[in-house]
């Protein structure tokens, strides 16, 4: 670990800490329909598109009918895009003349995960996707779904400050300003500053360059396999030129990060130079990723009149962010410990440590920030390759995924992730201070419970269930490229990505099987759906009870000792799920690592 | 404290009740009572299913074998802890029983003038009775004709009798319970099997008990934990199988059982039911289980001053003489207008007369004395002597009574009269009919030693006291000052007590009172914690939702930290339970697997010595800790008043982090045990 490794990585904090109160500010007002800098332009535009939707803006919702309007929304974008996939071949902005995304099962894969805000990519963009489907579906779904998971934090915080009524805000409403005030316009200047650093923006087909040097390769057959001589030997291809993708990359890169999406418009995702090519793009993407979710804290505290709350559960997440990265990149920099005699020191010559699967521009200390943050927050943009982590270090983007994502955590997302552990640790905790368990005024009782139960047994029950089955059948196993226990964490970190919708890939596994895209398809919307419906339940009851006035006698929900509380449940509910699974998978592998055995 | 009280309060492992906890906790074992507890159910069915496996025979049988027998142990601690629970409230019940003898009651038939002899337990709601000195009082009822003293020392545990008579607020009288002189004729208020006996003994028996609001959901929590393990542990077998080292059916059942939270699981309603009993404890009958919970949830107490804030009476605390006449003077005036007054008030100045001017009680007779009573024309009293009149009362009835005999009021004395009021206190003004006006006697009311402190702690938990009185706002607002009150509602009708407690409710606020009279009632019933003076109404004691048989008022502090301390002990061991699961994983998961990955030895933290005696190591102190425990679900947590943040800093830090640390420790202890005597 470097001096400077650790400078980047508290400035990242500091800058995030900066940010949040503005941000949250202006989150606040937008959804309370208060005067922002944006409404001279904005406000004509979201009359105008009342007027054509026949939304009446003035209506409010019960949770139901917000539920539901997300639902038929959710489920009508889906269908849309998966129409795209298959037609794509008819559509325009199709330079490369790109077939339907084939087979069905990759298709379906591919539209539960852009509609869940997961962004889990069984393909390769470059070689698969058209620019149409790429920037009317993919990058439509980034906005949506981003949309749509802000939309629902806000009604969640809105049922905790709402006292005695019936609805929770409108569900159009709050998705058209999400876009029009806070999306759209950030993304425009996002992806501005991403062109500055060299990210392309072009409509443009792709180029061939030639090589300088010819390569051998290995050929290989239909299905991947590589074709091989009578005696064994690989058939080798020589070649000469090298296609080099093109496309609209910097706005789909500026929402990928700031919606947590993480679906990169090359399969190399953030890695790829045309996605990240400089050290501050790199470091401006990760801002982008936490900007929402951190001020969304600050919009808690603001919306429910409890500020103290909110830093109380900034802090819990920035000591949880600062655990995780602190692992990470130690276990990194540490290097492999099996290369004994190789000089693994971090110097002006080297960046030292575990450079496998890592960029060189950004070395050890900023791939480990990408890959605590992208986990952190429900992204799933890579700048490395976890797979190629040490057992240590691509655990702790597991064990965040697995944490539910509530460190700053996808947009909306996290937050009304956290509010639910928030909700099990006041019930939990609450009663110790003598008082039937409340939160912010709000007292929680057994329907609460029952359905934040539920959003906490959907994450164990897609995981273990769809991984468990995975490692027992042949269709699952067939696909792990890495025997023991490292295959173990690929197959977790599928399914693991898959129900936090965050999208990052563990690698190592062949995903695109029909096993595969259709368990991980239903894992995503699972971990999406079955999770909102009893969150925006414990809304819809929130909103409706009576409020208590705090006195000193009132669980208090700010200050250390909170934020002590709840990262003790945040880890202990998670870790006490996974722990036998994952002491089957990285903790073995990493013991076994150090006597001497890999995978 | 009551003597009912200290006779009521039993020691933890009374053999009696062992015994027959131990037998119930077997007859508990019926998966049909098992199933309202989902978290003990699951237990049950994973040792029936190692109890099959068991005998279908299996290779390291003792090893097996003991893990079975763990297992049903910690099925039947769960029972024990709740039969313990339920039968110290039957040990209650029983004595409460010996009072619902069947007796003879005369039942007054048709036209009112004849009784006949009638089985108690045939009386119906309606009947008239008539009850005899020496006769024990049928059913519940309310008195219609006469007046009694009654022992009601088989409900209350107070040997003193207490006086019942018709109409009025003290009409009530309760079936079980001997009148002990005169006759009085009762109409029975309630059915046979319904009657005020019935329903205290369902109620400490647990019988009638019905899951609280907060017990229900605190069960879907445990439920969702158990369910959440169920995954966990049903899914390992696959990765096992994938990495080699498949688990037979004890090790994961024996991991089940340690990571369901099973320690708040079999100690839930042993809580529930034992808080209640220590309401009883306490004299306090609470009608449901939510009313203890509520209790706890409490904001707002209404205090009703007199007998709650302030001694019963007010007593006369300083002699103000006129201009030109000496305290002595006037204490002597004052003691002799009061010596044949049995008012409280006039007892007071006799012995106020007595302490400070040393004046001794002196033989009337002699005097030809004459004692006036005060009457509610007059509202004056006083002594007629050879010679002269002394008068007493309030200002403006002597000041009539002085301008009758052509004197006035001296602005002196009329002086001290406001100045005594506004200090809150009553003046009484004494007056001779010879000399004009005296002086004027100060009626304090006397606060009740330690209630401010009471008070105080009060605000540190966040509980606002607000007293009821029917003075009028200056003099309460005196004694809301010296009492330390929070608020202070004066001249108090029932109809500003409902507003009052409807107003505080809209606020969110949960309020408690004590009541007794038939027009407390509807406020009774409006309050979340409504406590009735057993020497009450009948229908002051059904409007409410707990009784207290000593009707002590300043009780009511008692029953909410009784309602705190069963929330904090459900919490606390809540909280324990849960933070046990870090220590068994540690215990089991290295020993499952280190066999086949000898690596996994470095999880075995605590170095136990084989696979096989940390498993059992784990599921002895899983089934040993609820065991250890009950004597504190029984008791509950300790409670002292303070800020909810420092009760969180506390209990977190004894039962949380205590929970992490502790386990590690027993299954360590356990461990070594059973290596010593090579169990496993």
């Amino acid at each position: 670990m470097t001096a400077n490794g650790w400078f980047q990585i508290l400035l990242f904090l500091l800058i995030i800490f900066l940010i949040t109160k503005p941000v949250g500010i202006y989150i606040a007002r937008v959804f309370q329909r208060e005067r922002t800098f944006m409404d001279p332009v904005m406000r004509p535009l979201e009359r105008l598109l009342y007027r054509l939707t026949g939304v009446d803006e003035t209506q409010e919702m019960p949770w139901t009918e917000y539920a539901i309007c997300m639902l038929l929304f959710s489920l009508v974008s889906m269908l849309v895009l998966y129409a795209m996939e298959r037609l794509q071949a008819y559509l325009p902005l199709n330079p490369q003349h790109f077939g339907a995304v084939a087979p069905a099962h990759l298709a379906f894969n591919t539209a539960a995960s852009f509609t869940t805000n997961t962004n889990w990519q069984a393909y390769s963009g470059e070689t698969t996707m058209s620019y149409f489907t790429q920037m009317a579906g993919l990058a439509y779904h980034n906005f949506m779904s981003a949309a749509v998971g802000i939309v629902l934090a806000i009604a969640f915080i809105r049922g905790i400050a709402r006292r005695q009524m019936e609805t929770i805000g409108n569900f159009w409403v709050d998705t058209v300003r999400c876009c029009l005030w806070i999306l759209l316009p950030a993304c425009f200047l996002g992806a501005l500053v991403l062109v500055s650093q060299g990210v392309i923006q072009n409509l443009r087909p792709y180029d061939t360059a030639k090589l300088v040097q010819p390569m051998q390769v290995p050929k290989v057959d239909a299905n991947g396999k590589p074709v091989l001589e009578p005696d064994g030997k690989p058939v080798m291809d020589t070649v000469t030129t090298q296609t080099i993708a093109q496309g609209p990359v910097a706005s789909q890169e500026i929402i990928k990060e700031l919606g947590t999406n993480g679906g990169g418009f090359f399969n190399a995702n953030s890695a790829h130079p045309y996605e990240n090519p400089t050290p501050f793009s790199n470091f401006f993407e990760l801002i982008s990723i936490f900007a929402i979710g951190a001020g969304l804290t600050y919009t808690l505290g603001l919306m429910t009149g409890s500020q103290r709350h909110g830093w109380a559960v900034w802090s819990a997440m920035a000591i949880l962010f600062l655990a995780g990265v602190t692992v990470a990149y130690w276990a990194e920099a540490r290097g492999n410990p099996l290369l004994k005699g190789t000089d693994q020191k971090a110097s002006l010559l080297q960046p030292g440590g575990n450079m496998e699967g890592k960029e060189v521009r950004f070395g050890i200390a900023d791939s480990a920030l990408f890959a605590t943050v992208t986990t952190d927050a429900s992204c799933g943009a890579i700048n490395s390759w976890h797979d190629s982590f040490t057992p240590l270090g691509g655990m702790v983007p597991l064990v965040n995924i697995m944490l539910s994502e509530v460190i700053f955590g996808g947009v909306g997302a996290g937050m009304y992730g956290i509010l639910t552990y928030i909700v099990i640790a006041v019930f939990i905790a609450g009663l110790m201070v003598g008082r039937t368990p409340e939160y912010l005024g709000k007292k929680i009782e057994a329907y609460d419970v029952k359905m934040a139960m539920l959003v906490v047994l959907t994450f164990p029950l897609v995981i273990l269930g769809f991984a468990a089955i995975s490692v027992m059948k042949p269709y699952g196993t067939a696909a792990i490229l890495n025997p023991g226990p490292h295959g173990l964490s690929e197959i977790l970190y599928a399914f693991t990505s898959a129900a936090g919708n965050n999208g990052s890939a563990f690698a190592g596994l062949t995903v695109n099987t029909r096993w595969y895209d259709t368990a991980i398809g239903l894992t995503m919307l699972a971990g999406r759906f079955f999770m909102i419906i009893p969150m925006l339940a414990i809304a819809g009851s929130l909103a409706r009870k009576k409020y208590v006035p705090s006195s000193l006698g009132t669980f208090p929900v700010t200050g250390p000792l909170f934020t002590t509380l709840l990262i003790g449940v945040i880890v202990i509910v998670g870790a006490l799920t996974f722990f036998p699974a994952l002491s089957l998978g990285p903790v073995l592998e990493h013991l076994l690592m150090a006597a001497g055995r890999t995978f | 404290m009551a003597p009912g009280l200290t006779s009521r309060r039993r020691a933890i492992w009374e053999w009696k009740i062992v015994r027959g906890a131990i037998l119930d906790a077997f007859i508990k074992l019926n998966p049909r009572r098992m199933m309202g507890n989902p978290v003990m159910f699951v237990v049950e069915i994973g040792s029936a299913i190692t109890t099959v496996l068991l005998f279908r025979g299996s290779p390291a049988f003792k090893f097996n074998l003991q893990i079975t027998l763990w297992l049903w142990f910690t099925v039947l601690f769960a029972n024990f802890a709740e039969a313990m629970a339920e039968g110290r409230g039957k040990a209650q019940a029983a004595s409460l029983r010996k009072a619902r003898m069947e007796t003879v009651a005369n039942r007054v038939t048709g036209d009112g003038n004849e009784t006949e002899q009638v089985s108690s337990s045939k009386l119906k709601a309606g009947d008239l009775v008539i009850v005899s000195a020496g006769e024990f009082i049928p059913s519940d009822g309310e008195i219609v004709e006469g007046i009694a003293s009654v022992d009601e020392s088989a409900i209350t545990g107070e040997s003193a009798p207490v006086i019942r008579e018709a109409g009025g607020d003290r009409s009530a009288v309760t079936g079980g319970t001997r009148v002990l002189s005169d006759q009085i004729k009762i109409k029975i208020t309630s059915n046979p099997g319904e009657t005020f006996l019935d329903r205290m003994i369902g109620l400490v028996e647990g019988a009638e008990r019905q899951k609280t609001p907060n017990e229900i959901a605190l069960n879907i929590l445990l439920a969702g934990l158990t369910i959440i393990f169920l995954l966990a542990v049903v899914t390992l077998q696959p990765f096992a199988i994938y990495s080699g080292t498949p688990q037979t059916a004890f090790v994961l059942v024996s991991l089940l059982v340690c990571l369901i939270p099973t320690t708040i699981g079999a100690l839930l309603s042993a809580i529930g039911i034992a808080g209640m009993d220590r309401l009883v404890q306490h004299n306090v009958l609470a009608m449901s289980g939510r009313a203890v919970e509520a209790a706890g949830d409490v904001n707002t107490l209404l205090l009703d001053k007199t007998g709650t804030i302030t001694l019963g009476n007010r007593q006369a605390a300083r002699f103000a003489p006129a201009p030109g006449v000496t305290e002595q003077e006037l204490a002597d005036a004052a003691q002799l207008s009061s010596l044949a007054d049995e008012t409280p008030e006039g007892r007071s100045i006799v012995v106020l007369a007595k302490e400070k001017y040393g004046l001794r009680g002196r033989e009337m007779a002699p005097h030809e004395a004459r004692f006036v009573p005060f009457t509610a024309q007059t509202r004056m009293s006083g002594v007629d002597l050879s010679g002269y009149e002394i008068r007493k009362g309030a200002a403006d009835a002597i000041a009539a009574y002085l301008e009758r005999n052509g004197k006035a009021l001296p602005p002196g004395v009329r002086a001290n009269v406001e100045e005594i009021a506004h200090a809150g206190g009553t003046p009484l003004v004494v007056a001779e009919k010879g000399r004009g006006a005296l002086g004027v006697i100060e009626l304090k009311d006397v606060i009740k030693g330690g209630i401010r402190e009471r008070f105080n702690q009060l605000r540190t938990i966040g509980i606002r006291t607000v007293m009821i009185t029917g003075d009028n706002p200056l003099t309460a607002a005196a004694i809301a000052r010296e009492a330390g009150v929070d608020d202070f509602l004066a001249q108090a009708t029932p109809k500003d007590k409902m507003d009052l407690i409807k107003r505080e409710q809209s606020q969110g606020k949960l309020v408690a009172m004590t009541g007794d009279g038939t027009n407390d009632a509807p406020a009774l019933a409006q309050a979340d914690v409504g406590v009735a003076m057993n020497t009450g109404t009948q229908t002051a004691k059904e409007a409410g939702n707990m009784v207290d048989l000593d009707s002590n008022p300043t009780k009511l502090i008692e029953v909410v930290q009784i309602g705190k301390q069963l929330l904090m002990t459900r919490g606390s061991l809540t909280t324990f339970s849960i933070a046990n699961d870090v220590a068994k994983y540690f215990a089991i998961i290295p020993a499952m697997f280190a066999g086949t990955f000898p690596v996994l030895n470095a999880l075995n933290i605590m170095h136990l010595r084989t696979p096989q005696s940390a498993i059992l190591s784990a599921v002895i102190f899983n089934a040993l800790i609820i065991v250890i425990l009950i004597p504190l679900a029984l008791r509950g947590v300790k409670y002292r008043p303070m800020s909810a943040a420092a009760l969180l800093r506390r209990n977190l830090s004894i039962y949380g982090v205590g929970g992490i640390i502790i386990p590690f420790i027993g299954i360590k202890l356990i461990d070594m045990l059973i290596s010593y005597v090579r169990l496993a």
